[in-house]
């Protein structure tokens, strides 16, 4: 237990993980197979290495690292399309720092850029505004990426330029939506999860309710989860109680930052702006349905995708890439065949290697710590 | 992007637009503050209050311990120092 001296709590974070290992042994099918949890939020991801929560607990508890980071799921013909749009010399393409790093099929944005491309990062879409506002002879287009935490921002950014009257900014729109794909891996034949750790930032926009099919429909336990070590550790247990009581029900760890209903204001605008749409591509697990949102057709002139004519290049994803096997929990990612090898943050091959919460990327900056090893 | 960052609203700065000035560990930049305001929560009663901020938008009122505790974490993770960075470095000029 190497990591648990760096909490705050340190004492509270032993007596978790005692009484998750008394729980693990009440629970029958712990004695057959492990059972497996899935934090379906990045950022809990990042967490759970960083602080080394896997290594903490039981061996017969494994973390299932799902696909909720949204750097690490942008397909390379989306990439391709943007980079497009970006070498249009009439076009300031503007994104976060992480995107611009995602590997494409000809080239990542940071690329483009070094190759003359006027690519900027930005930290928010509203300063992908003002450059619009500031240099009215050129197109600005905003690489907009995100689960529902960040796709109110787009929104009202794209309300803010109509209210204006600001006509040259576009979202290149990629948001993508939690629920579906939450959906489509409880369908996914080679997928046996016992549990999910929800998101916090996501339930923070949309509320706890949306996940109610879950806990009915499939009978699995989930617990909206903060990402201090603790809230995690404490969320792990929650899950687990409900397994032990033969319960599944949708629980809500972080009520400290998520209500109930949701964020109403940020969920207006998201409905105003956003519409689903039939399919949307993930890196690594192909189409799912309804898993992504496109610009209404009110707000058609602020659509990057529409403006632009963009292409909708499909680009399958590299041969030596094992992403979709990592996202799946089908293998880790050590034991992709490319891992720290061709593969690696600062040559990432598959986009889990580009941000530190993809599980890759994070497996790559701690070390990878193996659960045995530390909890012997 | 994700997980977010706490930050101080030290001035309001549009009412109309619903801007305000947040001061993030002594970084300060103008932020949207739509999400967290409304008819009983008006935009008068932000200045003072501690908010969790993501890509440039206030998405939750937050107290001060929270506020406190999150940036030590983010901190821990590497995560406010990029965060504080791309909020210097935004591509404006
Ligand atoms: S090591 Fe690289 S290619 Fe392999 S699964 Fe991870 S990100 Fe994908």
């Amino acid at each position: 237990m190497k990591y648990v001296d760096e909490f705050r709590d340190r004492d509270k974070a032993r007596t978790l993980v005692k009484e998750i290992e008394t729980l693990v042994g009440e629970i029958d099918i712990a004695r057959e197979r492990p059972i497996a949890i899935m934090e379906v939020c990045g950022g809990h991801t990042h967490s759970i290495f960083r602080y080394g929560l896997e290594g903490m607990l039981p061996k017969e508890i494994e973390l299932v690292h799902g696909p909720g980071c949204p750097v690490c799921v942008l397909p390379m013909g989306r990439i391709d399309d943007c980079v497009a749009v970006a070498e249009r010399p009439d076009v300031i393409c503007t994104t976060f720092g992480d995107a611009m790093r995602v590997p494409g099929s000809r080239k990542s944005l940071l690329q483009a850029k070094a190759g003359g491309a006027d690519v900027r990062m930005v930290y928010s879409p509203m300063d992908a505004l003002a450059l619009a506002r500031k240099n009215p002879e050129r197109e600005v287009v905003f690489f907009g990426i995100g689960f529902e935490t960040t796709m109110p921002s787009t929104a009202l950014t794209i309300l803010q330029a109509e209210a204006e009257g600001i006509e040259n900014f576009s979202v290149f729109c990629n948001h993508i939506t939690i629920v579906p794909t939450i959906k489509a891996i409880l369908d996914s034949p080679d997928m046996q999860l016992d549990g999910f750790l929800g998101p916090g930032h996501v339930s923070m926009v949309i509320g706890t309710d949306p996940y109610e099919f879950v806990a009915h429909y499939y009978k699995r336990p989930m617990v909206v989860a903060g990402f201090e070590p603790l809230d995690v550790l404490q969320s792990i247990w929650m899950v687990l109680k409900q397994i032990k009581d033969g319960r599944a029900e949708i629980e809500n760890q972080y009520k400290r930052i998520v209500p109930k209903q949701g964020n109403n204001r940020a969920l207006d605008a998201v409905f105003k702006v956003y519409e689903l749409r039939e399919f949307f591509e993930w890196r690594g697990l192909g189409s799912i349905e309804h898993s992504g949102v496109r610009i209404r057709d009110a707000y058609a002139r602020y659509d990057a995708e529409r403006k632009f004519a963009m292409p909708h290049l499909k680009v399958a994803d590299p041969q030596a890439c094992q992403c979709g096997d990592v996202l799946k929990g089908i293998i880790k990612p050590w034991e992709c065949r490319v891992f720290g090898t061709s593969c690696n943050p600062e040559t990432p091959l598959g986009a889990l290697m580009v941000s530190s919460e993809g599980a890759c990327a994070a497996y790559y900056q701690y070390g990878g710590i193996k659960k045995q090893a530390v909890a012997s | 992007m994700c997980l977010g960052i706490p930050g101080r609203i030290i001035k309001i700065d549009d009412v109309d637009k619903k801007l305000a000035t947040v001061d993030v560990s002594g970084v300060r930049r103008q932020v949207n503050v739509a999400c967290i305001v409304d008819n009983s929560n008006p935009i008068e009663t932000c200045v003072g209050e501690w908010v969790l901020i993501h890509v440039g938008f206030a998405m939750s009122r937050i107290d001060e311990a929270e506020a406190a505790e999150t940036l030590k974490i983010l901190h821990e993770l590497g995560e406010a120092q990029a965060e504080m960075e791309a909020m210097q470095a935004s591509g404006l000029r």
